[in-house]
Protein backbone atom coordinates (compact mmCIF):
# COMPACT_ATOMS: atom_id res chain seq x y z
CA UNK A 1 0.00 0.00 0.00
CA UNK A 2 1.13 3.52 -0.99
CA UNK A 3 1.86 5.91 2.21
CA UNK A 4 1.55 9.40 2.03
CA UNK A 5 3.51 11.38 5.20
CA UNK A 6 2.85 15.58 5.41
CA UNK A 7 5.95 17.01 6.73
CA UNK A 8 6.88 20.88 7.88
CA UNK A 9 9.60 22.84 7.76
CA UNK A 10 9.86 24.65 11.37
CA UNK A 11 12.23 26.28 13.58
CA UNK A 12 15.13 23.61 15.29
CA UNK A 13 13.75 22.43 18.99
CA UNK A 14 16.52 24.07 20.77
CA UNK A 15 16.43 27.55 19.41
CA UNK A 16 14.77 29.43 21.87
CA UNK A 17 12.96 32.13 19.03
CA UNK A 18 12.80 36.03 19.56
CA UNK A 19 9.92 38.35 18.99
CA UNK A 20 10.86 41.38 16.29
CA UNK A 21 11.53 44.72 17.93
CA UNK A 22 8.29 46.07 16.59
CA UNK A 23 6.06 43.11 17.86
CA UNK A 24 4.62 42.13 14.36
CA UNK A 25 6.73 38.48 14.35
CA UNK A 26 8.59 36.09 15.36
CA UNK A 27 12.15 36.71 14.23
CA UNK A 28 13.54 33.66 12.68
CA UNK A 29 15.61 35.28 9.34
CA UNK A 30 19.04 33.27 9.44
CA UNK A 31 17.64 30.33 12.23
CA UNK A 32 18.33 26.94 11.99
CA UNK A 33 15.44 24.81 10.23
CA UNK A 34 14.85 21.59 10.16
CA UNK A 35 12.20 19.05 10.10
CA UNK A 36 9.04 18.87 12.83
CA UNK A 37 10.16 16.54 14.98
CA UNK A 38 6.54 14.40 15.24
CA UNK A 39 6.27 14.51 11.17
CA UNK A 40 10.20 12.65 11.70
CA UNK A 41 8.09 10.13 13.82
CA UNK A 42 5.65 9.78 11.30
CA UNK A 43 8.27 9.44 8.32
CA UNK A 44 10.32 7.02 10.10
CA UNK A 45 7.06 4.79 11.09
CA UNK A 46 6.51 4.57 7.40
CA UNK A 47 9.72 3.30 6.68
CA UNK A 48 9.49 0.81 9.42
CA UNK A 49 5.99 -0.22 7.43
CA UNK A 50 7.61 -0.39 4.53
CA UNK A 51 10.57 -2.11 5.44
CA UNK A 52 8.16 -5.21 6.83
CA UNK A 53 6.55 -5.50 3.80
CA UNK A 54 3.02 -3.74 3.95
CA UNK A 55 3.87 -0.17 2.79
CA UNK A 56 5.17 -0.10 -1.03
CA UNK A 57 5.72 3.56 -1.92
CA UNK A 58 6.47 6.69 0.56
CA UNK A 59 5.63 9.65 -0.84
CA UNK A 60 6.74 12.89 1.78
CA UNK A 61 4.75 15.99 0.92
CA UNK A 62 4.86 19.53 2.15
CA UNK A 63 3.81 23.19 1.16
CA UNK A 64 5.54 26.47 1.53
CA UNK A 65 8.66 28.39 -0.28
CA UNK A 66 11.33 26.46 -2.37
CA UNK A 67 13.68 25.82 1.43
CA UNK A 68 11.04 23.34 2.07
CA UNK A 69 13.27 21.21 -0.43
CA UNK A 70 15.51 20.87 2.55
CA UNK A 71 12.95 18.94 4.60
CA UNK A 72 11.69 16.55 1.68
CA UNK A 73 15.65 15.39 1.07
CA UNK A 74 15.68 14.60 4.38
CA UNK A 75 12.50 12.55 4.23
CA UNK A 76 13.84 10.87 1.37
CA UNK A 77 17.53 9.72 2.91
CA UNK A 78 15.52 8.53 6.01
CA UNK A 79 14.20 6.43 3.43
CA UNK A 80 10.60 7.78 1.47
CA UNK A 81 10.58 7.11 -2.09
CA UNK A 82 9.73 10.18 -3.86
CA UNK A 83 8.63 13.98 -2.42
CA UNK A 84 6.31 16.63 -3.46
CA UNK A 85 6.39 20.53 -2.68
CA UNK A 86 3.46 22.54 -2.97
CA UNK A 87 5.22 25.87 -3.57
CA UNK A 88 3.72 29.21 -2.03
CA UNK A 89 4.68 32.06 -0.20
CA UNK A 90 1.28 32.61 1.42
CA UNK A 91 1.28 32.59 5.20
CA UNK A 92 -0.17 28.79 6.17
CA UNK A 93 -2.94 28.04 8.67
CA UNK A 94 -4.46 24.45 9.54
CA UNK A 95 -7.23 24.91 7.42
CA UNK A 96 -5.72 25.87 4.31
CA UNK A 97 -2.75 22.98 5.17
CA UNK A 98 -5.42 20.58 5.10
CA UNK A 99 -7.17 21.61 1.84
CA UNK A 100 -4.14 21.42 0.41
CA UNK A 101 -3.33 17.71 1.69
CA UNK A 102 -6.65 16.81 0.48
CA UNK A 103 -6.19 17.52 -3.06
CA UNK A 104 -3.34 15.55 -2.93
CA UNK A 105 -4.56 12.71 -1.02
CA UNK A 106 -7.42 12.38 -4.12
CA UNK A 107 -4.36 12.67 -6.82
CA UNK A 108 -2.24 9.99 -4.92
CA UNK A 109 -4.73 7.69 -3.45
CA UNK A 110 -2.54 6.55 -0.69
CA UNK A 111 -3.94 3.53 2.14
CA UNK A 112 -2.13 5.11 4.59
CA UNK A 113 -2.11 9.27 5.37
CA UNK A 114 0.48 9.92 8.52
CA UNK A 115 1.04 13.33 9.94
CA UNK A 116 2.95 14.77 13.24
CA UNK A 117 0.52 15.20 15.68
CA UNK A 118 1.29 18.81 16.22
CA UNK A 119 3.94 21.41 14.83
CA UNK A 120 6.30 22.72 17.47
CA UNK A 121 5.99 25.97 15.77
CA UNK A 122 2.31 27.01 16.27
CA UNK A 123 1.39 24.05 18.35
CA UNK A 124 -2.00 24.29 17.25
CA UNK A 125 -1.83 19.94 16.65
CA UNK A 126 -5.13 20.57 13.82
CA UNK A 127 -3.59 19.46 10.22
CA UNK A 128 -4.18 15.88 11.15
CA UNK A 129 -8.11 15.54 12.20
CA UNK A 130 -8.72 18.25 9.48
CA UNK A 131 -7.62 16.45 6.46
CA UNK A 132 -9.66 13.57 8.33
CA UNK A 133 -12.78 15.45 8.24
CA UNK A 134 -12.27 17.07 4.30
CA UNK A 135 -11.54 13.26 3.39
CA UNK A 136 -14.39 12.14 5.47
CA UNK A 137 -11.98 9.26 6.63
CA UNK A 138 -11.26 7.87 10.24
CA UNK A 139 -8.46 9.46 12.45
CA UNK A 140 -6.45 8.01 14.99
CA UNK A 141 -3.99 10.93 16.51
CA UNK A 142 -1.39 10.57 19.26
CA UNK A 143 -0.29 7.62 18.05
CA UNK A 144 2.05 5.56 19.89
CA UNK A 145 1.96 2.36 17.90
CA UNK A 146 0.62 0.94 15.21
CA UNK A 147 -0.17 -2.44 13.75
CA UNK A 148 -1.40 -3.27 10.54
CA UNK A 149 -3.17 -6.33 8.90
CA UNK A 150 -5.25 -6.22 5.86
CA UNK A 151 -7.53 -3.12 5.53
CA UNK A 152 -7.29 -2.48 9.24
CA UNK A 153 -5.10 -0.44 11.01
CA UNK A 154 -4.82 -0.70 15.00
CA UNK A 155 -3.42 2.21 16.62
CA UNK A 156 -2.46 2.34 20.15
CA UNK A 157 -2.95 6.78 21.01
CA UNK A 158 -2.26 8.46 23.92
CA UNK A 159 -4.50 10.05 25.98
CA UNK A 160 -4.98 11.83 29.01
CA UNK A 161 -4.60 9.55 31.76
CA UNK A 162 -3.41 6.09 29.98
CA UNK A 163 -4.08 5.20 26.26
CA UNK A 164 -6.47 4.03 24.13
CA UNK A 165 -6.63 1.55 21.55
CA UNK A 166 -8.83 1.90 17.98
CA UNK A 167 -9.05 -0.17 14.91
CA UNK A 168 -9.70 2.44 11.92
CA UNK A 169 -10.26 0.81 8.65
CA UNK A 170 -8.00 1.61 5.62
CA UNK A 171 -7.81 4.82 4.27
CA UNK A 172 -6.96 6.91 7.24
CA UNK A 173 -5.34 9.49 8.75
CA UNK A 174 -3.37 8.77 11.84
CA UNK A 175 -1.28 10.83 13.32
CA UNK A 176 2.27 10.61 15.38
CA UNK A 177 3.04 11.08 19.01
CA UNK A 178 6.99 10.79 20.20
CA UNK A 179 6.96 7.59 21.73
CA UNK A 180 6.06 5.96 18.22
CA UNK A 181 9.56 5.40 17.38
CA UNK A 182 13.16 6.65 17.43
CA UNK A 183 13.81 8.39 13.97
CA UNK A 184 17.05 7.14 12.35
CA UNK A 185 19.91 9.25 11.80
CA UNK A 186 20.44 9.94 8.66
CA UNK A 187 24.02 9.53 7.17
CA UNK A 188 25.89 11.24 4.38
CA UNK A 189 25.25 8.68 1.83
CA UNK A 190 21.83 8.59 2.25
CA UNK A 191 21.72 12.07 1.43
CA UNK A 192 23.63 11.70 -1.65
CA UNK A 193 21.64 8.89 -2.38
CA UNK A 194 18.52 10.98 -1.97
CA UNK A 195 19.31 13.66 -4.49
CA UNK A 196 18.40 11.49 -6.84
CA UNK A 197 15.05 10.65 -5.84
CA UNK A 198 12.29 12.70 -7.27
CA UNK A 199 11.58 15.70 -6.17
CA UNK A 200 8.38 16.65 -7.72
CA UNK A 201 7.32 20.86 -7.97
CA UNK A 202 3.58 20.80 -8.04
CA UNK A 203 2.13 24.50 -8.77
CA UNK A 204 -0.71 25.52 -6.28
CA UNK A 205 -3.09 26.44 -9.16
CA UNK A 206 -2.87 22.69 -10.35
CA UNK A 207 -4.71 21.98 -7.30
CA UNK A 208 -7.60 24.83 -7.21
CA UNK A 209 -7.16 25.18 -3.42
CA UNK A 210 -7.79 28.54 -2.19
CA UNK A 211 -5.50 29.32 0.63
CA UNK A 212 -7.24 32.68 1.85
CA UNK A 213 -8.72 32.64 5.03
CA UNK A 214 -10.50 34.35 8.29
CA UNK A 215 -7.13 34.53 10.58
CA UNK A 216 -4.87 37.30 11.47
CA UNK A 217 -1.61 37.48 14.05
CA UNK A 218 -2.31 40.74 15.32
CA UNK A 219 0.97 40.82 17.31
CA UNK A 220 3.45 39.18 19.10
CA UNK A 221 4.80 39.36 22.61
CA UNK A 222 6.89 37.78 24.94
CA UNK A 223 5.78 36.33 27.76
CA UNK A 224 6.62 38.25 31.02
CA UNK A 225 8.82 36.61 33.13
CA UNK A 226 8.73 34.98 36.42
CA UNK A 227 10.48 37.15 39.05
CA UNK A 228 13.97 35.51 39.51
CA UNK A 229 13.85 33.26 42.72
CA UNK A 230 16.26 32.92 45.54
CA UNK A 231 18.73 29.83 46.23
CA UNK A 232 18.04 28.05 49.28
CA UNK A 233 21.37 26.66 51.36
CA UNK A 234 19.51 23.21 52.27
CA UNK A 235 15.95 21.77 53.33
CA UNK A 236 15.23 23.41 56.06
CA UNK A 237 15.14 26.87 54.91
CA UNK A 238 13.54 25.91 51.76
CA UNK A 239 10.69 24.88 54.33
CA UNK A 240 10.74 27.71 56.34
CA UNK A 241 9.99 29.67 53.12
CA UNK A 242 7.32 27.32 51.86
CA UNK A 243 5.61 27.82 55.49
CA UNK A 244 6.05 31.40 55.92
CA UNK A 245 6.43 32.98 53.24
CA UNK A 246 3.83 30.93 50.52
CA UNK A 247 1.97 29.36 53.57
CA UNK A 248 1.05 26.42 50.86
CA UNK A 249 2.44 23.32 53.15
CA UNK A 250 1.37 23.15 56.53
CA UNK B 1 -26.64 33.48 18.59
CA UNK B 2 -25.72 31.28 21.47
CA UNK B 3 -22.59 29.24 23.18
CA UNK B 4 -22.26 25.77 22.76
CA UNK B 5 -19.50 24.07 25.25
CA UNK B 6 -18.76 20.29 25.04
CA UNK B 7 -18.39 18.62 27.93
CA UNK B 8 -15.41 16.18 28.45
CA UNK B 9 -16.45 13.01 30.96
CA UNK B 10 -15.36 9.61 31.91
CA UNK B 11 -19.27 8.05 31.84
CA UNK B 12 -19.88 9.13 35.37
CA UNK B 13 -18.39 12.61 35.71
CA UNK B 14 -18.00 15.79 34.33
CA UNK B 15 -14.81 16.59 34.00
CA UNK B 16 -13.40 19.47 36.26
CA UNK B 17 -12.56 21.34 33.32
CA UNK B 18 -16.06 21.88 31.95
CA UNK B 19 -16.48 24.53 34.65
CA UNK B 20 -14.05 26.03 33.79
CA UNK B 21 -15.25 26.36 29.81
CA UNK B 22 -18.36 27.53 31.18
CA UNK B 23 -16.59 30.68 32.43
CA UNK B 24 -14.41 31.15 29.78
CA UNK B 25 -17.86 31.40 27.65
CA UNK B 26 -19.16 34.27 29.53
CA UNK B 27 -17.02 36.16 27.79
CA UNK B 28 -19.53 36.12 24.78
CA UNK B 29 -22.04 37.49 26.62
CA UNK B 30 -25.29 35.59 25.21
CA UNK B 31 -26.98 32.14 25.83
CA UNK B 32 -24.21 28.89 26.81
CA UNK B 33 -25.48 25.43 26.23
CA UNK B 34 -23.61 22.38 27.22
CA UNK B 35 -23.13 19.02 25.22
CA UNK B 36 -23.25 15.89 26.69
CA UNK B 37 -23.05 13.21 24.61
CA UNK B 38 -22.88 9.98 26.09
CA UNK B 39 -24.59 6.63 26.68
CA UNK B 40 -25.68 7.33 30.17
CA UNK B 41 -26.40 10.63 29.84
CA UNK B 42 -28.96 11.66 32.95
CA UNK B 43 -26.36 11.70 35.99
CA UNK B 44 -24.02 14.08 33.83
CA UNK B 45 -26.67 16.40 32.36
CA UNK B 46 -27.52 16.81 36.01
CA UNK B 47 -24.11 17.58 36.46
CA UNK B 48 -24.10 20.17 34.22
CA UNK B 49 -27.14 21.57 34.48
CA UNK B 50 -26.31 23.09 38.66
CA UNK B 51 -23.04 25.45 36.79
CA UNK B 52 -23.82 28.82 37.19
CA UNK B 53 -24.02 30.56 33.46
CA UNK B 54 -25.20 27.04 31.71
CA UNK B 55 -28.91 27.99 29.70
CA UNK B 56 -29.35 24.55 28.85
CA UNK B 57 -27.95 21.26 28.30
CA UNK B 58 -28.07 19.32 25.23
CA UNK B 59 -28.34 15.89 25.31
CA UNK B 60 -27.05 12.92 22.99
CA UNK B 61 -27.70 9.42 23.88
CA UNK B 62 -26.45 6.19 22.32
CA UNK B 63 -25.09 2.90 23.03
CA UNK B 64 -21.71 3.73 20.92
CA UNK B 65 -21.33 6.58 23.04
CA UNK B 66 -19.49 4.64 25.72
CA UNK B 67 -16.59 5.03 24.26
CA UNK B 68 -16.96 8.01 21.74
CA UNK B 69 -14.60 8.00 18.37
CA UNK B 70 -14.24 11.71 17.09
CA UNK B 71 -16.31 10.47 14.14
CA UNK B 72 -19.06 10.32 16.06
CA UNK B 73 -18.79 13.38 18.55
CA UNK B 74 -18.28 15.53 15.23
CA UNK B 75 -21.67 14.05 13.51
CA UNK B 76 -23.31 15.01 16.47
CA UNK B 77 -21.88 18.50 17.13
CA UNK B 78 -22.03 19.74 13.16
CA UNK B 79 -25.31 19.76 12.30
CA UNK B 80 -26.20 21.55 15.69
CA UNK B 81 -23.85 24.27 15.22
CA UNK B 82 -26.28 26.60 12.98
CA UNK B 83 -27.48 27.44 16.20
CA UNK B 84 -23.85 28.81 17.74
CA UNK B 85 -21.59 31.29 17.09
CA UNK B 86 -18.88 29.73 19.01
CA UNK B 87 -18.01 26.25 19.81
CA UNK B 88 -15.72 25.62 22.35
CA UNK B 89 -14.21 23.35 24.72
CA UNK B 90 -11.28 23.17 27.82
CA UNK B 91 -8.22 21.61 25.99
CA UNK B 92 -7.32 18.30 26.70
CA UNK B 93 -6.84 15.43 24.53
CA UNK B 94 -10.38 14.99 23.88
CA UNK B 95 -11.61 18.03 22.99
CA UNK B 96 -8.17 18.75 20.91
CA UNK B 97 -9.04 15.44 18.84
CA UNK B 98 -12.43 16.42 18.16
CA UNK B 99 -12.59 19.99 17.44
CA UNK B 100 -10.49 20.53 14.69
CA UNK B 101 -12.52 17.87 12.53
CA UNK B 102 -15.59 20.33 13.53
CA UNK B 103 -14.21 23.03 12.42
CA UNK B 104 -12.92 21.52 9.31
CA UNK B 105 -16.05 20.06 8.44
CA UNK B 106 -17.90 23.54 9.35
CA UNK B 107 -14.96 25.44 6.29
CA UNK B 108 -13.87 27.29 9.33
CA UNK B 109 -10.42 27.70 11.36
CA UNK B 110 -9.51 26.64 15.10
CA UNK B 111 -7.76 28.12 17.81
CA UNK B 112 -6.37 25.52 20.32
CA UNK B 113 -5.14 26.36 23.71
CA UNK B 114 -6.22 30.09 23.88
CA UNK B 115 -4.93 31.50 26.92
CA UNK B 116 -6.90 34.78 27.22
CA UNK B 117 -9.64 35.69 25.24
CA UNK B 118 -9.85 39.42 24.34
CA UNK B 119 -13.14 39.96 22.15
CA UNK B 120 -15.51 37.78 20.35
CA UNK B 121 -13.08 37.10 17.77
CA UNK B 122 -9.38 37.82 19.27
CA UNK B 123 -7.35 35.31 21.35
CA UNK B 124 -3.88 35.38 23.22
CA UNK B 125 -2.12 31.66 22.78
CA UNK B 126 1.36 30.55 22.96
CA UNK B 127 3.44 29.77 20.27
CA UNK B 128 6.87 28.24 19.96
CA UNK B 129 6.49 26.44 23.34
CA UNK B 130 4.99 28.79 25.08
CA UNK B 131 8.03 31.08 24.51
CA UNK B 132 6.24 33.72 22.30
CA UNK B 133 2.55 34.75 23.19
CA UNK B 134 0.31 35.64 19.50
CA UNK B 135 -2.50 38.01 19.80
CA UNK B 136 -4.51 36.44 16.87
CA UNK B 137 -8.20 37.09 15.43
CA UNK B 138 -10.44 35.16 13.69
CA UNK B 139 -13.32 36.62 11.83
CA UNK B 140 -15.01 33.41 10.97
CA UNK B 141 -18.62 32.79 11.49
CA UNK B 142 -18.11 30.96 14.25
CA UNK B 143 -15.20 30.69 16.35
CA UNK B 144 -14.14 26.82 17.38
CA UNK B 145 -11.45 26.96 20.36
CA UNK B 146 -9.90 25.17 22.89
CA UNK B 147 -9.15 27.18 26.42
CA UNK B 148 -6.59 26.36 29.04
CA UNK B 149 -8.83 25.46 31.61
CA UNK B 150 -6.04 26.78 34.56
CA UNK B 151 -6.74 30.09 33.08
CA UNK B 152 -10.01 30.74 33.55
CA UNK B 153 -11.75 29.81 37.14
CA UNK B 154 -14.29 27.19 37.51
CA UNK B 155 -18.08 28.24 37.61
CA UNK B 156 -20.31 27.84 40.49
CA UNK B 157 -22.60 25.51 41.31
CA UNK B 158 -26.33 25.84 42.55
CA UNK B 159 -27.94 26.53 39.26
CA UNK B 160 -31.23 24.17 37.66
CA UNK B 161 -30.54 24.84 33.52
CA UNK B 162 -33.21 23.07 31.48
CA UNK B 163 -31.70 19.35 29.80
CA UNK B 164 -32.85 18.93 26.71
CA UNK B 165 -32.81 15.70 24.53
CA UNK B 166 -31.20 16.07 20.63
CA UNK B 167 -31.65 13.64 18.08
CA UNK B 168 -28.27 11.44 17.69
CA UNK B 169 -27.03 10.40 14.19
CA UNK B 170 -25.56 6.86 14.48
CA UNK B 171 -21.75 6.07 14.82
CA UNK B 172 -20.46 6.10 11.72
CA UNK B 173 -18.51 2.98 10.55
CA UNK B 174 -14.38 3.31 10.00
CA UNK B 175 -13.38 3.59 13.45
CA UNK B 176 -14.24 1.25 16.57
CA UNK B 177 -12.99 1.24 19.85
CA UNK B 178 -10.83 -1.60 21.32
CA UNK B 179 -9.82 -0.55 24.63
CA UNK B 180 -8.65 1.52 26.90
CA UNK B 181 -5.79 1.46 29.77
CA UNK B 182 -5.64 4.38 32.80
CA UNK B 183 -3.23 4.47 34.64
CA UNK B 184 -5.11 3.60 37.98
CA UNK B 185 -3.74 6.03 41.18
CA UNK B 186 -4.93 7.31 44.40
CA UNK B 187 -3.21 10.22 43.66
CA UNK B 188 -4.75 13.30 42.28
CA UNK B 189 -5.17 14.12 38.70
CA UNK B 190 -1.87 15.82 37.38
CA UNK B 191 -4.15 18.62 36.30
CA UNK B 192 -6.28 19.26 39.01
CA UNK B 193 -3.70 18.82 42.14
CA UNK B 194 -3.13 21.56 44.17
CA UNK B 195 0.32 20.24 43.98
CA UNK B 196 2.77 18.43 41.65
CA UNK B 197 5.74 16.79 42.26
CA UNK B 198 8.01 15.65 38.99
CA UNK B 199 10.95 13.71 38.47
CA UNK B 200 13.72 14.12 35.84
CA UNK B 201 16.09 11.45 33.87
CA UNK B 202 18.12 12.20 37.43
CA UNK B 203 15.69 9.78 39.08
CA UNK B 204 17.58 6.80 36.88
CA UNK B 205 14.98 4.38 37.62
CA UNK B 206 11.44 3.39 38.45
CA UNK B 207 12.22 2.04 41.52
CA UNK B 208 13.67 5.51 42.31
CA UNK B 209 10.42 6.93 41.52
CA UNK B 210 8.46 4.91 44.00
CA UNK B 211 11.13 5.17 46.39
CA UNK B 212 12.14 8.87 46.73
CA UNK B 213 9.74 10.88 44.69
CA UNK B 214 6.19 8.81 45.77
CA UNK B 215 7.08 9.21 49.54
CA UNK B 216 7.19 13.60 48.88
CA UNK B 217 3.79 13.42 47.16
CA UNK B 218 2.19 11.09 49.61
CA UNK B 219 2.94 13.65 52.34
CA UNK B 220 2.31 16.36 50.05
CA UNK B 221 -0.88 14.91 48.43
CA UNK B 222 0.67 15.69 45.54
CA UNK B 223 -0.06 14.18 42.09
CA UNK B 224 3.40 12.75 40.33
CA UNK B 225 5.02 14.64 36.95
CA UNK B 226 7.76 13.89 35.00
CA UNK B 227 9.99 15.22 32.26
CA UNK B 228 10.16 13.53 28.96
CA UNK B 229 12.98 11.83 29.84
CA UNK B 230 12.03 10.04 32.34
CA UNK B 231 9.04 8.82 30.62
CA UNK B 232 11.02 7.67 27.77
CA UNK B 233 13.44 5.60 30.05
CA UNK B 234 10.42 4.24 31.38
CA UNK B 235 10.46 5.41 35.28
CA UNK B 236 7.17 6.83 35.18
CA UNK B 237 4.19 6.39 32.75
CA UNK B 238 3.30 8.27 29.29
CA UNK B 239 0.31 10.13 30.94
CA UNK B 240 2.43 11.69 33.62
CA UNK B 241 4.47 13.72 31.04
CA UNK B 242 4.49 17.40 31.95
CA UNK B 243 5.27 19.96 29.01
CA UNK B 244 4.91 20.97 25.21
CA UNK B 245 3.49 17.36 24.14
CA UNK B 246 2.04 16.22 27.38
CA UNK B 247 0.23 17.68 29.93
CA UNK B 248 0.12 21.44 31.29
CA UNK B 249 -0.32 21.91 34.73
CA UNK B 250 -0.49 25.35 37.05
CA UNK B 251 -0.75 23.95 40.21
CA UNK B 252 0.15 26.09 43.83
CA UNK B 253 3.44 24.46 44.40
CA UNK B 254 5.63 22.14 41.64
CA UNK B 255 8.49 20.33 43.00
CA UNK B 256 10.77 19.54 39.80
CA UNK B 257 13.39 17.24 41.35
CA UNK B 258 16.21 16.33 38.64
CA UNK B 259 14.84 17.73 35.76
CA UNK B 260 17.04 20.24 34.21
CA UNK B 261 14.27 22.58 32.49
CA UNK B 262 14.69 22.33 28.87
CA UNK B 263 11.70 24.70 27.27
CA UNK B 264 9.91 21.82 26.36
CA UNK B 265 9.23 21.09 29.66
CA UNK B 266 9.05 24.71 31.17
CA UNK B 267 6.25 25.14 29.19
CA UNK B 268 3.96 22.62 30.77
CA UNK B 269 4.05 23.76 34.32
CA UNK B 270 5.71 27.60 34.24
CA UNK B 271 2.58 28.86 35.29
CA UNK B 272 2.77 27.58 38.74
CA UNK B 273 2.00 29.56 41.26
CA UNK B 274 5.25 28.59 43.24
CA UNK B 275 7.91 26.48 41.45
CA UNK B 276 10.73 24.79 43.74
CA UNK B 277 13.78 23.31 42.08
CA UNK B 278 16.13 20.52 43.56
CA UNK B 279 19.17 19.77 40.96
CA UNK B 280 22.68 19.38 41.62
CA UNK B 281 24.04 21.52 38.68
CA UNK B 282 23.72 25.46 39.91
CA UNK B 283 23.52 26.31 35.99
CA UNK B 284 20.25 24.09 35.60
CA UNK B 285 18.01 26.10 33.26
CA UNK B 286 15.03 25.05 36.02
CA UNK B 287 16.78 27.52 38.04
CA UNK B 288 16.01 30.59 36.30
CA UNK B 289 11.85 30.15 35.91
CA UNK B 290 12.19 28.51 40.22
CA UNK B 291 11.06 30.64 43.02
CA UNK B 292 13.35 29.00 44.98
CA UNK B 293 16.31 26.43 44.30
CA UNK B 294 18.21 23.84 45.98
CA UNK B 295 21.67 23.08 44.45
CA UNK B 296 21.90 19.35 46.11
CA UNK B 297 21.78 15.59 45.25
CA UNK B 298 18.35 14.99 45.26
CA UNK B 299 18.97 11.38 46.50
CA UNK B 300 19.84 13.19 49.98
CA UNK B 301 17.41 16.39 50.34
CA UNK B 302 14.33 14.56 49.04
CA UNK B 303 14.46 12.27 51.58
CA UNK B 304 14.85 14.76 54.46
CA UNK B 305 12.67 17.01 52.63
CA UNK B 306 9.90 13.79 52.82
CA UNK B 307 11.18 13.20 56.70
CA UNK B 308 10.84 16.72 57.87
CA UNK B 309 7.39 16.99 56.35
C1 LIG C 1 9.47 17.93 20.08
C2 LIG C 1 9.89 17.79 21.49
C3 LIG C 1 8.94 17.81 22.48
C4 LIG C 1 9.30 17.66 23.81
N1 LIG C 1 8.33 17.69 24.75
C5 LIG C 1 8.68 17.58 26.06
C6 LIG C 1 7.70 17.63 27.09
O1 LIG C 1 6.50 17.72 26.84
N2 LIG C 1 8.11 17.53 28.38
C7 LIG C 1 9.44 17.39 28.72
O2 LIG C 1 9.74 17.31 29.93
N3 LIG C 1 10.36 17.34 27.77
C8 LIG C 1 10.02 17.42 26.45
N4 LIG C 1 10.99 17.33 25.50
C9 LIG C 1 12.36 16.97 25.91
C10 LIG C 1 13.17 18.13 26.46
O3 LIG C 1 13.79 18.81 25.41
C11 LIG C 1 14.27 17.59 27.42
O4 LIG C 1 15.08 16.68 26.72
C12 LIG C 1 13.72 16.90 28.67
O5 LIG C 1 12.76 17.72 29.30
C13 LIG C 1 14.86 16.61 29.62
O6 LIG C 1 14.39 15.89 30.73
P1 LIG C 1 15.16 15.97 32.12
O7 LIG C 1 15.19 17.37 32.56
O8 LIG C 1 14.55 14.97 33.02
O9 LIG C 1 16.59 15.41 31.73
P2 LIG C 1 17.98 16.16 31.64
O10 LIG C 1 17.92 17.31 30.75
O11 LIG C 1 18.98 15.10 31.38
O12 LIG C 1 18.19 16.73 33.10
C14 LIG C 1 18.48 15.97 34.22
C15 LIG C 1 18.85 16.94 35.32
O13 LIG C 1 19.07 16.24 36.51
C16 LIG C 1 20.16 16.81 37.21
N5 LIG C 1 20.70 15.77 38.08
C17 LIG C 1 21.38 14.64 37.75
N6 LIG C 1 21.65 13.90 38.85
C18 LIG C 1 21.13 14.56 39.91
C19 LIG C 1 21.06 14.29 41.31
N7 LIG C 1 21.57 13.17 41.83
N8 LIG C 1 20.45 15.19 42.09
C20 LIG C 1 19.92 16.33 41.59
N9 LIG C 1 19.94 16.62 40.26
C21 LIG C 1 20.53 15.76 39.43
C22 LIG C 1 21.10 17.27 36.14
O14 LIG C 1 21.92 18.32 36.62
C23 LIG C 1 20.14 17.73 35.03
O15 LIG C 1 19.85 19.11 35.14
C24 LIG C 1 10.65 17.49 24.16
C25 LIG C 1 11.62 17.48 23.17
C26 LIG C 1 11.26 17.62 21.84
C27 LIG C 1 12.30 17.60 20.80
Amino acid sequence: MKALVAIKRVVDYNIQVRVKADGSNVDIDGVKMGINPFDENAIEEAIRLKEKGIVTEIVAVTIGGAANQDILRHALAMGADRAMLVETQETLHSLGVAKVLKALVEREQPQLILLGKQAIDDDAGQTGQMLAALLKLPQATYASQITIEGNQATVVREIDGGTQTLAVSLPAVITADLRLNEPRYVKLPNLMMARKKPLENVPLDSLSVSLTHNVQQLKVATPPERPAGIMVKDVNELLSKLRTHEGIIG
Amino acid sequence: MRTLIIAEHNGQHLNEQVARAVTAAQQWQQPVDVLIAAAQPDALAAQAATLQGVSSVLVASDAALQHPTAEHLADIIVPLAANYTVVLAAHSAFSKNVLPRVAALLDVNMLSDVLEIVNTNTYVRGIYAGNVLATVQNRDAIQVLTVRGSKFAAAATGAAAEVKAITTPAAPAGSRWISEAFNKSERPALTAAKVVVSGGRALGSADAFAQVIAPLADKLHAAIGASRAAVDAGYAPNDLQVGQTGVVVAPELYIAVGISGAIQHAYGMKDSKVVVAINQDPEAQIFKIADYGLVADLFEVVPQLTAAL
